[in-house]
C-alpha cells in the first residue's frame, strides 16, 4: 500500500503535537521568572526615606551576613498581610530587614509604620521605580534573600508561614 | 485619471511635513520590544502598568548613561529571562522558530516548480 | 425559569442529535431520495437551541442570579444592551452560540443544497452531526451555562468593563458565524471526499460557502481589531497577540482556499489541495479556540480559563484530525487526467503562487504562536514570540506577494502571455519614483521601505487603471485587489509617519514641540449608571493655529471595580488624533498619550472594500443560479 507511509508519518506527526499540547496545558500561563538561582547583587544609588541623603546600595549590606530587602508601599494591600512575619522576622538574630519603599507618598509611608511597626534597619525610597527594577523585581510586595553580597533567593508576592520557616532555615 | 492622481499627489506632499517628528527612536524601539511582567500580553510601551512606566525610565537612564540597545537587552534578560524580549534570539533552542518557515516555504515553491516541469516534458 | 427552560431544550436539542443520525443512516441505505423529514429535524435542532439561547438571554436581561453564568458576568446596573450582549461575552454563553450558529447552518445548507445528490447530503449532514455532538457534550458537561447557585446571590459580580462596549458586543456573533460558517466546508468536503464527488458543479456550490463564511470572518476581525484601537488605549490595531493570530489563520486558510476553489471551478486539478484546505480552515478555527480557551497561552484577551475544558477541545480536536486524515487517504482519489497540466505563466499558476504565499504567511503565524508551548514543554525554557518575529519573516514576502498579485489577475486561464507590457513597466516606474519622493527626507531604511511602498503602489495603480476600463468582468477582483493594496499602503504610511508623545502632565500644564502644542485644561467628573467618569478637556495646536479639543476620560466602574481609560479620537480622512489618559499612582500628574495616526480610517475602510469585492461574488453567483 503506497498511502501507509504518509498516512502513518502523518498519524504519528499529529500524535506528537497532541501530546505536546497535553503537556502544555498543565504549565501555567503566567510567567514568573527563575526565582531560584543565585545572583550578583547590583549596585545602585540610593535615596535615603528620612534623610534627603543618597547612598550606595553595597554599603549598606556588609559581607557575611543575611539581608532582607522588602519591597513595600503603604497602598499595597498584601504589604499588610505580610508585615506581621517581617515584624517576625527582624527580631531573629542574624538577619537585617532593608525596606524599600516603592513609588509611595512619605507620608502615609510613616503613617503605615506607626500603625503596624517598623521591621526595617534601613529604608531606601525608590520614588520613580527604578531602583527595584534593578533589583530585578516587578511589584510590590517582593522580597531578597542576600547573603555576601548576592542574591541567593527571590520572593514574589507577600511573605507566608511557609516561606518564613524557610528563610530561618537558610539563616541558620 | 491623471487629475485623480494630481489631487493624490498634492495631498502627500501637503500633508507629510510632519513626517520627521520622531524623537526618543531608540527608546521606541526597545520598549516595543520588551514584554510586560504585569500584564502579560502587552509590550512595556503600551503598557501603563507601574512597572512598565518604571522601566521605561530605566531605559532611557541607561541609554543616557550610553549603554546600547544589545547591553539593555542583556542586561534585562539577565534579571527577567529570555521572556522578556519579544524578538527571540537566533540560537540552537530558536532553529526551528527562525528556519522551519523559510524551510516549509522554500518546500513549496519546490513543488509547485515540480507541477511547471511536468508540463514542459 | 428561564433557565431551567433553556436548559431542558438544550437537552432536548441534543437528543434530537441522535434522531437525525438514525433517520440520516436509514435514509441512506433505504431510499433513492432524501427525505425531507431530516430537514424538519434539522430545524427543530435549531428551533430547541434557539429556545435555549433565549432562556440565557432572558436570564440575563432578568438578572436572574440563581444562574451562576450570570451571577458571573452581570450585575443589576448594567445597561440593558450589555446585559444582553454579556450572553455571549463570556465562555459558556458564547459556546451556546457556536452550537446555535452549527445548528442553523447545517439547516441552512439543507436548504440550500437541493439540487445536489441525497447521498451527498446526508454524509455532509452526519459529519456536521458530529460536530454538533461534539459541541453539544462540551457545552452541557464541562461549560453549561445554566448551572443553579444555591443560595441565590442579591448582586452579580459584573461584566468586564472593557467588554462594554458597542463593537465588542457584535464582534463574537460575526466572527462565531465565520469560524463555524468554515464547520460547513469541512462537512461537506469530508462527504465529497468519501463519495468522489468533488467536481467543477461542487466546487461552484461550496464556493459561496467558503465567501459567507470569509466575509463573516473578516467582518468578525475588523471590529476586533477596531475595539482594540479604541479601547485597550495604546493607539495600536494589531499586536501579534495569540488571539490575533488565532482569528488571522483561518482567514488566510479560507482566503487560500477561495483562490483554490476558483482554480477547481474552472479546470478541475488541485482537488487534493483543495480538499487539505477545507479539512485546514476549520481545523485551524478549532484550533484557535483551543488555545484561547484553555489558557495554554496568555494574551490581552483574556477568556476565564480552565484546563478541563481545554482537554475536552483538545481531544475533539484530534479526533477531527484524524477522522480527516482518515478520510482522505483512504477515499481520496486524484483525478489523474488533469494533473499535470500547468503552464508557467498563466492565471492558474499566478493563484498557485499566491496560494504558496499565503500558506507561508499562515505557517509563520501558526509556528510562531505555538512555538513557545513546544519550547517550554520539551525544553522548560520560556520565550515570547512577538511583532518583530513576525515583521521580519513577513513583510519582505509581501513585495514578490504584491508583484504577482498585479500581473497575475492580467493573465488568462490555462496559458497565456502578458499584453500591454508597455504599461507594466512604465507604472512601475511611475510607482517607484513616487514612492522615492514621499519618504525621501525620511530618516529611516529607505531601501527597504521605498520597494515595499513601490510594490504597494504597483498594486494600487494597475488595480485603479482597470476601473476605468470598464472590464466589469472582474470587478469583484479588482474592487477587492485595489482594497488589499489600499490596506497595505496605508498600514505602511500609518506605520512610517505616525507620531506620538508620551508624557506626564498636571492641570493646566502645557506641553509644546514644534509641530504642536498641548494644553491641559481641566478635568469634569461625571456620574453614569454604572460608573463614575472623570473627563480630561485638553487644546491642541497644531503648527498652523488651529485648535481641536480632545477630551479622553477615565472610568472608574463600579461593579467588578475597575478604572478603565476611554481614548478620545478626532477621525478625518488623512489622520487620526489620539488621546489617552491615565492615573499615576500616588502622583497629582496623569500620565497623556497623544497620537496622530495617518490614514487610520483607510485601515478601516479598504478592509470594508475588500469585503464588499468578496460580497459581489457571492451575489453575482447566486443571481446565475
Amino acid at each position: 500500500m503506497k498511502i501507509r507511509i504518509p498516512f502513518l508519518f502523518l498519524t504519528i506527526f499529529f500524535l506528537a503535537i497532541f501530546l505536546v499540547f497535553y503537556k502544555g496545558l498543565q504549565n501555567s500561563n503566567i510567567y514568573v521568572p527563575n526565582n531560584n538561582i543565585e545572583k550578583e547583587l547590583p549596585n545602585f544609588q540610593a535615596q535615603l526615606f528620612d534623610k534627603d541623603s543618597e547612598i550606595l546600595l553595597k554599603d549598606i549590606l556588609k559581607k557575611d551576613k543575611f539581608y532582607l530587602i522588602n519591597i513595600w508601599a503603604s497602598w499595597c494591600v498584601p504589604c499588610r498581610e505580610e508585615h506581621s512575619f517581617l515584624i517576625r522576622l527582624s527580631n531573629q538574630k542574624n538577619i537585617e530587614i532593608v525596606g524599600l519603599n516603592y513609588k509611595d507618598n512619605r507620608q502615609n509611608a510613616k503613617n503605615f509604620l506607626k500603625e503596624l511597626d517598623n521591621p526595617y534597619q534601613i529604608i531606601i525610597s525608590d520614588k520613580d521605580g527604578t531602583n527595584s527594577i534593578e533589583l530585578g523585581a516587578y511589584g510590590v510586595p517582593e522580597s531578597f534573600l542576600i547573603y555576601n553580597q548576592k542574591i541567593i533567593k527571590k520572593i514574589i508576592g507577600p511573605l507566608n508561614n511557609k516561606l518564613f520557616i524557610e528563610i530561618k532555615k537558610i539563616i541558620k | 485619471m491623471k487629475y485623480f492622481r494630481y489631487v493624490i499627489v498634492v495631498l502627500f506632499l501637503l500633508n507629510f511635513n510632519f513626517a520627521n517628528a520622531k524623537v526618543d527612536d531608540l527608546e521606541t524601539k526597545i520598549t516595543k520590544n520588551l514584554r510586560c511582567l504585569i500584564c502579560q500580553g502587552q509590550s512595556v510601551y503600551d503598557s501603563d502598568s507601574d512597572f512598565a512606566v518604571s522601566l521605561k525610565l530605566l531605559v532611557s537612564k541607561k541609554l543616557e548613561e550610553g549603554k546600547n540597545e544589545k547591553q539593555i537587552y542583556d542586561y534585562l534578560k539577565d534579571k527577567y529571562g529570555e521572556w522578556i524580549l519579544y524578538d527571540p534570539k537566533f540560537d540552537k533552542s530558536t532553529y526551528f522558530l527562525w528556519l522551519l518557515p523559510i524551510l516549509l516555504f522554500i518546500t513549496g515553491g519546490a513543488i509547485i516548480f515540480r507541477l511547471f516541469i511536468i508540463k514542459k516534458k | 425559569m428561564a433557565s431551567l427552560i433553556g436548559y431542558y431544550s438544550l437537552i432536548f436539542g441534543f437528543c434530537f442529535s441522535f434522531l437525525i443520525i438514525f433517520f440520516s443512516i436509514k435514509n441512506f441505505r433505504d431510499s433513492n431520495f432524501f427525505d425531507s423529514k431530516l430537514i424538519s429535524l434539522s430545524f427543530l435542532q435549531f428551533f430547541f437551541v434557539t429556545i435555549s439561547f433565549l432562556g440565557l438571554i432572558i436570564s440575563f436581561v432578568n438578572s436572574d442570579f440563581s444562574n451562576e453564568t450570570v451571577f458571573n458576568h452581570s450585575h443589576t446596573t448594567k445597561p440593558l444592551f450589555y446585559k444582553i450582549s454579556g450572553t455571549w461575552g463570556n465562555h459558556e454563553g458564547s459556546l451556546l452560540l457556536w452550537l446555535l450558529v452549527l445548528t442553523l447552518f447545517i439547516f441552512l445548507f439543507l436548504l440550500r443544497s437541493k439540487n445536489q445528490t441525497k447521498q451527498y447530503r446526508i454524509l455532509t449532514l452526519l459529519f456536521q452531526q458530529i460536530i454538533i455532538i461534539g459541541f453539544f457534550i462540551f457545552v452541557i458537561k464541562t461549560s453549561s451555562p445554566f448551572n443553579f447557585i444555591f443560595p441565590i446571590p442579591n448582586e452579580g459580580l459584573g461584566l468586564n468593563p472593557i467588554l462594554q462596549d458597542p463593537a465588542l458586543a457584535i464582534h463574537p456573533p460575526i466572527l462565531y458565524l465565520g469560524y463555524v460558517g468554515s464547520s460547513i466546508i469541512f462537512s461537506s468536503t469530508l462527504a465529497a471526499t468519501s463519495l468522489n464527488y468533488i467536481s467543477r458543479e461542487w466546487a461552484h456550490h461550496i464556493k459561496q460557502w467558503v465567501l459567507i463564511s470569509w466575509v463573516f470572518l473578516t467582518i468578525g476581525i475588523l471590529l476586533g481589531s477596531i475595539w482594540a484601537y479604541y479601547e485597550l488605549g495604546w493607539g495600536g490595531f494589531w499586536f501579534w497577540d495569540p488571539v490575533e493570530n488565532v482569528s488571522l489563520m483561518p482567514w488566510l486558510a479560507l482566503t487560500t482556499l477561495f483562490h483554490c476553489i476558483l482554480v477547481l471551478e474552472k479546470r478541475l486539478i488541485l482537488t487534493s489541495w483543495v480538499v487539505v484546505l477545507s479539512i485546514a480552515t476549520f481545523t485551524l478555527s478549532m484550533c484557535g479556540t483551543f488555545l484561547v480557551r484553555s489558557g495554554i497561552l496568555n494574551s490581552v484577551h483574556t477568556f476565564a480559563n480552565d484546563p478541563e475544558r481545554g482537554l475536552f477541545i483538545l481531544i475533539f480536536l484530534f479526533c477531527l484530525i484524524f477522522l480527516s486524515i482518515f478520510i482522505f487517504f483512504f477515499f481520496h482519489k486524484v483525478k489523474t487526467k488533469n494533473i499535470n497540466s500547468i503552464f508557467w505563466f498563466s492565471k492558474d499558476a499566478s493563484i498557485l503562487i499566491n496560494n504558496w504565499f499565503m500558506m507561508y504567511f499562515l505557517s509563520v503565524i501558526l509556528i510562531g504562536t505555538t512555538y513557545p508551548i513546544f519550547l517550554e514543554v520539551i525544553t522548560s525554557q520560556k520565550i515570547s514570540v512577538g511583532p518583530p518575529f513576525y515583521n521580519k519573516l513577513i513583510v519582505p514576502f509581501l513585495i514578490p506577494f504584491l508583484l504577482i498579485m498585479t500581473i497575475g489577475p492580467k493573465l488568462k486561464w490555462i496559458k497565456s502571455d502578458l499584453k500591454d507590457k508597455s504599461y507594466l513597466i512604465l507604472s512601475l516606474i511611475f510607482s517607484l519614483i513616487f514612492s522615492i519622493l514621499i519618504i525621501k527626507n525620511l530618516n529611516t531604511s529607505f531601501l527597504a521601505n521605498t520597494i515595499l511602498i513601490t510594490s504597494a503602489f504597483y498594486l494600487f495603480f494597475s488595480t485603479l487603471r482597470e476601473f476605468f476600463k470598464k472590464r466589469l468582468l472582474n470587478l469583484s477582483q479588482n474592487i477587492a485587489h485595489f482594497g488589499f493594496s489600499l490596506l497595505i499602503l496605508s498600514i505602511l504610511f500609518n506605520n512610517i509617519f505616525s507620531t506620538e508623545i508620551i508624557t506626564n502632565m498636571k492641570i493646566g500644564e502645557t506641553f509644546e514641540n514644534k509641530n504642536f502644542k498641548i494644553n491641559f485644561v481641566r478635568v469634569e467628573k461625571k456620574d453614569e449608571q454604572n460608573f463614575k467618569s472623570i473627563i480630561g478637556k485638553f487644546n491642541i495646536e497644531n503648527s498652523n493655529g488651529n485648535i481641536e479639543i480632545l477630551r479622553p476620560e477615565l472610568r472608574i466602574y463600579n461593579q467588578p471595580n475597575i478604572m478603565t481609560s476611554e481614548a478620545d479620537i478626532k477621525t478625518n480622512l488623512l489622520n487620526d488624533q489620539f488621546m489617552t489618559m491615565n492615573l499615576v499612582q500616588n502622583q497629582d500628574y496623569f500620565n497623556i498619550r497623544y497620537q496622530i495616526k495617518p490614514f487610520m480610517v483607510w485601515i478601516w475602510l479598504s478592509v470594508l472594500l475588500i469585503t464588499f469585492g468578496a460580497l459581489i461574488t457571492l451575489f453575482r453567483s447566486k443571481y446565475e443560479n
